[in-house]
């Protein structure tokens, strides 16, 4: 067995096309607790209605060991069509979206609005005591953002899980 | 299709009931035989099964002894096994059968009623979340809602059941959609969208295969259950390619019959239980084959530990199997069988000699660890052996030359049938592997018996793992199916108290079988003949009553209580450090603490 010490610890985003059938969801969640792997992020929805198919997306990590077995354990359900590690197919893009809510007034409001401009984060409702942001973009950013709101009257988070895509023309088909 | 073909197509189809559509899809994929026991969300279908003639249906005392006579009816003929039960309990009481199944990839289709679709989620009587339940024991699972989808679903599931690495599938039939009325479809040429798994190995794997195994000095061939499973050719192919490249083999417990026993390149089964010479050759190869087995626990020991020098290849039907416990050299993703057919094309088309000096000098070392005798014992006085029952109902078979089946329980009886009786043949030989489920041999031989009525078949067993589904002798009697119960009775869990004597001092907690029935008087009531043996000079007797008796049997052979199974791995050991018995009994060496967590 190779040396553990050169197998690290590593942070996989896979993508998995689906049928779009019941019990499928079920399924990914049970494969990942009943072996014991971790679910970091998760995100489901149907990407072809009329071929029925879905697109999850899940964040996990592990040894490269670990990883591939993910993947095969995955691959060997089904209704699994197609299991993709982002991580590894070169360079791609991972986005997620939160909706955050700030309760403030006075000074904080206009530094709150200030910060949201730096980090395009848009408006998407106001009241006098309070703003609800909505801002894309990669974990890192999200939480750098929810920090600089933490002072100013942070209230509620909401994010919806990563999603991503490779860069260039390889694309993934069911 | 066009649309013009498709509306000739649904306007010819015929209208029929639900449970009719199950019945008549079944029949298609060649079911003959069905496992069942019937109960209220059922009874549409029960009532079908009684208007027709072309499926017999076995109705068993026990759902768990339904899912497990199917395995031993698919395990025997290479179909796939059919099981129908009631919602709730009945689905429940099957979920052992499926997950034991799922662990040995044998192919099933079980059918569960369920409360009509309306009361779904209503916790209704006799509603169990089945296809939740059994998610995480089958291969595939289906609630079919829509009697319209019926039919494709009940072939889709036998193409799910077949192909690709077999499993158990369920079919979860509300009681509505089997009274419901819907066209017939047959079975479609794509059964199933999406799920093609790949059966021809790739070539370039052949190729990198090939050049470590031409230039290997210590190879050895690990054969598993896949073989079983890619069919008898598989068998003969593996056969084949062993002589031609003289390298010697070895058997998982579930690939046990895939190569020929009898043959002087066998060294018998290996792993936990498995010879000295198949364990030190597994330790000390440079080039291992692995063909259709899993680099199961119970074969690797300590997985660090584990062959340290050697270079692998892996060939499986399953990727998830390739480095999950083992990381290997190459992998080879296919069918058993054509696997075996590319490799031995290639081998003989592959100019490059092979190391015949090197290899000659491998073969003296085994010689060497076989002369060890490691399967050696004594057989002195009156009290019975284990190993020696097991020795003379072999040899006994052997003499009749009847074409004989074996079943067994689970615990050390399984692994002495193991170890003493030699098959040389595959599908002859049916035990719970993965899930090591007690209670297994007994309706196990009830399906192999229907399969093969002609055939001599025997349930190896422990007196306490035929307990657990004792009831089924009701079953053999009502079908006049003269199965052979051959209990080593040593009045233990055996294996349990085998473990407590090595690694829990001797402290022998709940392990002991106390008030046991009286087996002979039990055979009786059930109709059967019991046979009793409690003398070593009364062995053979026993045992030829027993074969030349024409119906049921159960012999209670007394055997000695406190005999240990040898070799043994000790868990968290390595295949180097093997206990053998007799000579070294008195303290484990090698049992961390880290090997006394594992099981």
């Amino acid at each position: 067995m190779p040396d553990q010490a050169d197998n690290k610890f590593r942070t996989a985003t896979i993508a998995v096309l689906v049928d779009n059938e019941p019990g499928i969801l079920a399924r990914v969640v049970g494969l990942f607790s009943g072996r014991g792997y971790n679910i970091e992020s998760l995100t489901v929805a149907a990407v072809d209605e009329e071929r029925a198919i879905s697109r999850i997306t899940i964040v996990t990590g592990g040894t490269d060991m670990v990883i591939e077995q993910i993947k095969a354990q995955l691959d060997r359900l089904v209704p699994v069509r197609k299991v993709c590690d982002l991580s590894l197919e070169g360079p791609h893009l991972a986005r997620e979206l939160m909706l955050i809510k700030v309760v403030c007034t006075g000074e904080q409001r206009m530094e709150a609005l200030r910060l949201a401009d730096a980090f395009r984060a848009r408006v998407v409702d106001a009241t006098t005591a309070s703003f609800v942001f909505e801002m894309t973009g990669n974990g890192d950013k999200l939480e750098a953002f929810t920090a600089l709101m933490r002072p100013l009257g942070l209230a509620e988070v909401v994010r919806t899980g990563v999603i991503g895509i490779t860069r260039g023309t390889y694309s993934l088909k069911a | 299709m066009s649309a013009a073909t498709l509306n000739a197509a649904t306007s010819t189809a015929d209208i029929m009931t639900g449970a009719e559509i199950v019945l008549r899809a079944l029949k298609e994929q060649g079911v003959d035989t069905i496992f069942g026991y019937p109960g209220g969300a059922v009874l549409p279908l029960y009532d079908a099964l009684f208007q027709q003639n072309a499926i017999r249906h076995i109705l068993v005392r026990h759902e768990q002894a339904a899912v497990h006579a199917a395995e031993g009816y698919a395990r025997s003929t290479g179909k796939v096994g059919c099981i129908l039960v009631t919602s709730g309990p009945g689905a429940t009481n099957a979920v052992t059968g499926l997950l034991d199944a799922l662990m040995d990839s044998i192919p099933l289709v079980c059918i569960t009623g369920q409360v009509p679709t309306h009361l779904i989620g209503n916790d209704a009587f006799q509603e169990a979340d089945t296809t939740g339940i059994t998610r995480p024991a089958t291969k595939h699972n289906y609630l079919v809602k829509d009697v319209k989808k019926l039919a494709s679903v009940v072939h889709e599931a036998f193409y799910v059941a077949r192909n690709g690495r077999p499993g158990p599938v369920l079919i979860d039939l509300p009681k509505d959609v089997m009274l419901g009325s819907g066209p017939y479809s047959e079975a479609p040429t794509a059964p199933h969208r999406s799920y093609r798994p790949q059966r021809e190995p790739n070539a370039e794997s052949i190729q990198q295969a090939i050049r470590l195994l031409k230039g290997a000095k210590r190879p050895i061939v690990y054969a598993g259950g896949g073989i079983v499973n890619a069919g008898p050719e598989a068998s003969r192919l593996l056969t084949e390619f062993v002589r031609l490249t003289g390298f010697p083999c070895t058997n998982t417990l579930m690939g046990l019959g895939t190569y020929p026993a009898s043959d002087k390149q066998f060294l018998g089964m290996l792993g936990m239980h498995g010879t000295y010479e198949a364990n030190l050759a597994m330790h000390g190869c440079d080039v291992m084959l692995n063909i259709g087995a899993r680099f199961d626990d119970r074969v690797t020991g300590r997985l660090n530990a584990f062959s340290p020098g050697s270079k692998k290849i892996h060939c499986d039907i399953d990727q998830s199997s390739i480095n999950k416990n083992v990381p290997v050299d190459v992998a080879i993703i296919g069918d058993a069988g054509l696997t075996l057919k590319a490799l031995l094309e290639a081998w003989q088309a592959d100019s490059q000699p092979q190391h015949t000096g090197a290899l000659a000098e491998w073969w003296s070392k085994i010689t060497e660890w076989r002369a060890n005798d490691c399967l050696r014992y004594r057989q002195e006085g009156s009290i019975i052996k284990p190993q020696h029952a097991i020795r003379r109902l072999y040899e006994i078979t052997q003499e009749l030359g009847r074409e004989t089946f074996i079943t067994t329980e689970v615990g050390q009886h399984q692994m002495w049938a193991a170890q003493y009786f030699g098959f040389d043949k595959p599908n002859h030989w049916m035990t719970s592997g993965g899930l090591g489920t007690m209670g297994y041999g007994l309706p196990a031989a009830m399906g192999v018996q229907i399969a093969h009525p002609d055939a001599l078949v025997i349930d190896i067993a422990g007196e306490a793992s035929t307990l657990m589904n004792i009831q089924e002798m009701s079953t053999l009697a009502q079908y006049r199916l003269p199965v052979k119960v051959f209990i080593l009775n040593n009045e233990y869990m055996g294996m349990v108290r085998q473990w407590q004597e090595l690694l829990h001092g001797g402290r022998y907690s709940e392990s002991y079988s106390s008030a046991l029935p009286d087996f002979v008087k039990l055979a009786e009531s059930f109709h059967a003949k019991g046979i009793r043996v409690t003398r070593a000079e009364d062995l053979d007797a026993g045992i030829r009553e027993m074969l030349a008796y024409p119906g049921t049997v159960i012999a209670d052979i007394a055997v000695a209580k406190d005999e240990n199974c040898f070799p043994m791995i000790p868990s968290g050991a390595a295949h180097n450090e093997m206990i053998l018995g007799e000579d070294q009994e008195g303290g484990v060496k090698g049992v961390t603490d880290e090997g006394k967590v594992l099981v």
